[in-house]
């Protein structure tokens, strides 16, 4: 009995010590050489894969930075959920210049609720707004605002975007939005932009899509732009123009004036997080 | 004798031909029409006529605005308002024509006679002529599909045409229009394929029609008792056979090979009957396309019918005429209720492919809400392409392109059978739409990119 | 205000229903269940009721209680595993083991996955062959028919199947003889001290009554039915004809859970392929591997087996057999 006991544990041990020795070598001689500096850099990245600086993963910007550092610069290489911290720490441990960038949010340019825009139709299919874009121009009738399905909503991975159920509008939680810009892809109608977040948050931006006529828009939301132009003369910078019934602002040129907001007779340009003085909260 | 029919897939839908033997009667001619510069497949017409232009029956209102493109023509004699938009089967906004109709004069050099012209009377028409003519009228496919005619006729010069196969199936349920064409027209409509025939220069004509017509197919039969040319062909019901690519097969028993592949690299050219009827009027009348057959029906319309419409009828007077709307809310399609669009609103006007409005009541039209899938395999078994509908909808879903390319997602031809026949309830079609709308993005711009 | 409906096509349904094919399935199911009830009495009544009761209980439980889901009994699945896993097992067998037999099909086999259409293998079959193993002795005992008001004192027997594993392992060809007529087999009717089996699987007529009813309702299609059948039919009769210790290939096709797993429980639709082709690959396989088990392996019985095993090749299966596009069959 033992003599078969002391024989399985010696075969045994013995295929143990060829595999690991096989196993050795190979670990050796197929070895990936990769640059450690990359797995550092990869360390300083947030590692929440978001996609948001337009590699796959975090490994892939990893690289991405290395070679471009090799190169002599990582200009153009951002990562919005780490931004300026991440990145100067990056650059820093590479031994890189690079310049401050400024922050991004995500800016929902639809002020259609409910309340403003009526419904004039029912939708019965899939609720995504890919499948509601496209069937029709959605619930109301403005074939150009946000459909309230909550696409984006569900792209965020950061718990930024939320629909509100009154409103029925997604709205960007300030705090938490990374502007990786995985909502401004997803929505069909291309609703969503990324903007500079502004000194102290200040934000002004044509809040509609809207390029049908002025009278038709109006008939389809109350808040809608109607192209008339009374922004483009009220602006001192020249930073607005309209097109196609719609007004754009610049803001590379916008001085947040606000003026544009007063003069609006649909309120289709908004300010964000402006503080409210006195006078105006008479109104 | 057994019935042909297509070879994969297919399912039994309900017929609901409420109005197969209501006679064809004339709509009445609207206050003012409207016209879509985009009714066929193809790049959208480009306006002719501006503001305050005063325009007859027959004048052209847009010229093709492309190498396929068709041009439009007015279907009332008034004035020009407006070049604005309106809302079409789409859904959305796009740029249209309105015309406040004053009277109904036609233009001279339109043959209102009833004679009947045959080509035997006139050997000098060429096949040139025939496509120029048909290009001319603006014909485009009527039976939905809406693709420029004349291009069809001339084929590219890897393939060769052998015979023409006319679309007499109307395989959707509710809609009559094309058979109360057979019916009422059917020697226009030989006449109409005598054309085709001369020039697309092929010797052999068939006409499939389904078996639940079969006062058509005798008629038709009896028409081409003495013409060794034309063969008619009954065929099994089963949708969709109406589709191009199941009639080729039905018909003449050879598949399409897969897109790019059209029908005539199997030697086949497909037209629907209200073609071929518009070619007739379009060559041996000179009468260019803006009136066409159209059903409207629904079961709770008060008075459903077949109608002669002139383009650019807003639906709300056609559906007016015909009861007005059930009580309640209801869901007006465009076409029939498997391949039709569903329209947002009832100012959509009668366009080139508009074959029927059919309404559904609410009861009727509601979807139930979707159960997890149970694998039966249904799915499979209907789908006249031979795909997997089940696969390919959750590919899109989880937007895995490659894979759904090459599980052919491309081949869909979107009929609906699938999501038809899921006893779960699920929104396959309207996943594989977003696919394949996806995937048809992706292979354009590789295209593009290799060509550069 | 009233308003338009707006959806992408279609915009009708045919209105089959997830309730229509379990509904249908459980309609198929009752003849063989009634017959059952007349042949083993009380026995089956307590096994194939408290079967069906703990299944439903568990999932309705699980579903609510741990998946946090609203439950849904209604689609008729637990009912038709309950129903299912009752006739897999023999009569005499204790509530108390029913109960942990349901317990195993439902929680483990079905929802761990993920609940309807997510479990790869066969719950009712996961549940029995849990219990076999687990209990092999009371899975192994099979009450004589006609015992009427006994349940858990049955008399017991050998069934058919034993005798074809006997006369196999013996090579004694005269063991076959004990096996009761085709006529009798395919009526149920097994008369003297023969035990009779499972309780779902004793009459194939009343089992292939349910399955022209799931061919006349589109439930299922013939594909697996009749591979499985026809392959074990050719195997055992290739078998027979070479060597008479193996037995005659009608009475092979007609005992054991043959014709209950062919019809009822391969033709699962979550865990059988999709397409047709794949279908019939299923069923050979079945049917193959069901002959090799039965007759050269240490289970009289390879059904559940067999099934279960190609329930593991099935999304295999799925993934490399196409069905047959349109284009394949270009000319005529």
């Amino acid at each position: 009995m033992t003599n078969y006991f002391v024989i399985a544990v010696v075969v045994l041990v013995f295929i143990a010590l060829i595999a690991s020795i096989i196993l050795y070598a190979a670990s050796k001689k197929f070895a990936v050489k990769e640059d450690p500096r990359i797995l550092q850099v990869q360390a300083l990245l947030p590692g929440a894969n978001c996609g948001g600086c337009g590699f796959a993963g975090c490994s892939g910007m990893a690289e991405a930075l290395v070679k471009g550092a090799d190169a002599g610069t990582i200009e153009g290489l951002k990562c919005p959920v780490g931004r300026n911290g991440v990145m100067s720490q990056i650059a820093d441990m590479l031994g890189v210049s690079l310049a401050q960038s400024e922050s991004m949010i995500a800016v929902v340019r639809c002020n259609g609720t409910c309340m403003l825009r009526p419904q004039v139709a029912l939708y019965d299919g899939l609720h995504t707004c890919a499948a509601m874009n496209a069937a029709s121009m959605g619930e109301s009738g403005c074939g150009y605002g946000c459909l309230g399905c909550g696409d984006c909503t569900e792209a965020c991975q950061f718990d930024a975007l939320h629909l509100n159920s009154e409103t029925g509008l997604p709205e960007v939680d300030e705090k938490k939005c990374t502007s990786c810009g995985a909502c401004v892809k997803v929505c069909p109608r291309h609703i969503i932009e990324l903007r500079k977040k502004g000194p102290k948050g200040h934000r002004v931006y044509v809040c509609c899509m809207n390029k049908d006529k002025g009278n038709i828009a109006r008939k389809a939301c109350n808040a809608a732009c109607i192209g008339c132009g009374k922004c483009e003369k009220v602006c001192e910078f020249e930073a607005i123009t309209v097109a196609d019934n719609l007004a754009y602002i610049d803001y590379d040129k916008c001085s947040m004036c606000t003026k544009c907001v007063d003069e609006c007779p649909s309120g289709a340009i908004v300010k964000v997080n402006f503080p409210i003085y006195k006078k105006e909260a008479k109104v | 004798m057994k019935l042909h029919t297509f070879r994969v897939g297919g399912v039994h839908v309900k017929e609901y031909k409420i109005t197969a033997e209501i006679a064809t009667t004339s709509a009445p001619i609207p206050k003012q029409a409207v016209f879509p510069l985009s009714q066929h497949i193809g790049a959208p017409a480009k306006p002719v006529v501006k503001k305050g232009d005063k325009v007859k029956v027959g004048t052209l209102l847009a010229e093709a605005g492309g190498i396929v493109s068709a041009p439009i023509h007015s279907s009332v004699s008034g004035t020009v308002t407006k070049i604005g938009t309106t809302i079409d089967a789409s859904g959305y906004r796009k740029p249209a024509i309105y015309i406040n109709v004053e009277g109904d004069e036609w233009e001279d050099d339109i043959d209102r006679s009833q004679t009947l012209e045959t080509l035997v009377n006139h050997p000098e028409l060429t096949p040139e002529y025939i496509v120029e003519s048909i290009k001319k009228a603006g014909i485009t496919g009527m039976g939905g599909a809406g693709f420029p005619t004349f291009i069809k006729l001339v084929p590219p010069p890897t393939a060769k045409a052998e015979c023409i196969i006319l679309n007499g199936v109307e395989c959707e349920p509710y809609i009559t229009s094309d058979y109360r064409l057979m019916m009422e027209h059917a020697d226009e409509i030989l006449i109409g394929l005598d054309l085709l025939m001369k020039a697309a220069k092929v010797e052999k004509g068939y006409i499939g029609i389904e078996e639940n017509k079969p006062k058509a197919i005798a008629l038709f039969e009896e028409k081409t008792a003495m013409d060794s040319r034309i063969q008619i062909v009954p065929l099994a019901k089963k949708y969709p056979q109406g589709g191009e690519k199941q009639l080729v097969d039905a018909v003449i028993r050879r598949q399409v090979p897969a897109p790019p592949g059209i029908p005539v690299n199997v030697g086949a050219i497909v037209q629907n009957v209200g073609t071929a009827f518009a070619v007739y009027e379009a060559v041996m009348k000179n009468k260019p396309l803006f009136e066409r057959y159209t059903t409207v029906t629904g079961k709770k319309v008060a008075h459903p019918g077949n109608f002669l419409v002139r383009m650019g009828t807003p639906f709300a007077e056609m559906i007016n005429f015909c009861g007005g709307l059930p009580k309640g809310d209801n869901k007006v399609i465009a076409g029939g209720p498997m391949m039709g669009k569903a329209v947002v609103s009832l100012d959509v006007p009668v366009c080139k492919g508009t074959n029927s409005i059919t309404v559904l009541t609410d009861e009727d039209a509601r979807r139930k809400a979707p159960q997890p899938c149970i694998r039966c395999g249904k799915c499979v078994e209907v789908c006249p392409m031979g795909l997997e509908p089940y696969l390919l909808a959750t590919l899109s879903v989880f937007g895995e392109w490659e894979r759904a390319e090459a599980e052919k997602i491309t081949s869909c031809v979107s009929c609906g059978s699938c999501q038809f026949t899921c006893p779960a309830h699920r929104p396959i079609l309207d996943n594989i739409f977003l696919g394949k709308d996806k995937v048809m993005g992706i292979i354009k711009s590789r295209n593009k990119k290799n060509d550069e | 205000m009233n308003k338009l409906i707006v959806s992408l096509s279609p915009h009708v349904h045919g209105n089959d229903s997830v309730e229509r094919n379990m509904h249908g399935v459980i309609i198929a199911l009752l003849p063989a269940l009634l017959i059952s009830f007349f042949y083993f009495g009380l026995g089956a009544v307590v096994v194939c009721l408290s079967s069906v009761a703990a299944c439903m209980f568990f999932e309705w439980s699980i579903s609510k209680y741990i998946l946090h889901r609203q439950p849904t009994l209604s689609d008729g699945s637990a009912i038709i595993t309950g129903l299912l896993l009752g006739m897999n097992l023999p009569s005499n067998l204790p509530v108390w083991m029913v109960i942990i037999g349901a317990l195993v099909a439902i929680g483990i086999g079905k929802m761990t996955f993920g609940g309807l259409g997510c479990n790869p293998f066969n719950p009712a079959l996961v549940g029995r062959c849990f219990l076999l193993v687990s209990f092999p002795a009371p899975m192994t005992s099979w009450p004589i028919e006609y015992q009427l008001t006994s349940y858990i004192d049955a008399t017991t027997g050998a069934t058919p199947l034993s005798f074809m594993k006997t006369a196999i392992k013996t090579g004694d060809v005269s063991v076959l003889k004990k096996i009761p007529d085709s006529i009798d087999l395919l009526l149920g009717n097994l008369s003297g001290n023969l035990g009779a089996g499972t309780i779902g699987e004793i009459c194939a007529l009343a089992l292939i009554l349910g399955l022209i009813y799931m061919l006349w309702k589109r439930i299922i299609t013939w594909h697996i039915p009749f591979s499985i059948i026809f392959t074990v039919l050719i195997f055992s009769g290739l078998l027979h004809f070479a060597n008479p210790v193996y037995a005659n290939p009608i009475q092979v096709i007609l005992s054991g859970g043959l014709m209950l797993g062919a019809i009822f429980m391969a033709t699962d639709y979550v865990t059988s392929p999709m397409t047709h082709r794949g279908q019939l690959i299923y069923g050979v396989s079945i049917g193959i591997l069901t002959v090799v088990i039965r007759n050269w392996g240490s289970y009289p019985e390879g059904m559940s087996f067999a099934i279960l095993i190609m329930n593991a090749f099935t999304p295999l299966i799925n993934h490399y057999v196409k069905p047959k596009r349109y284009g394949e069959v270009l000319k005529k």
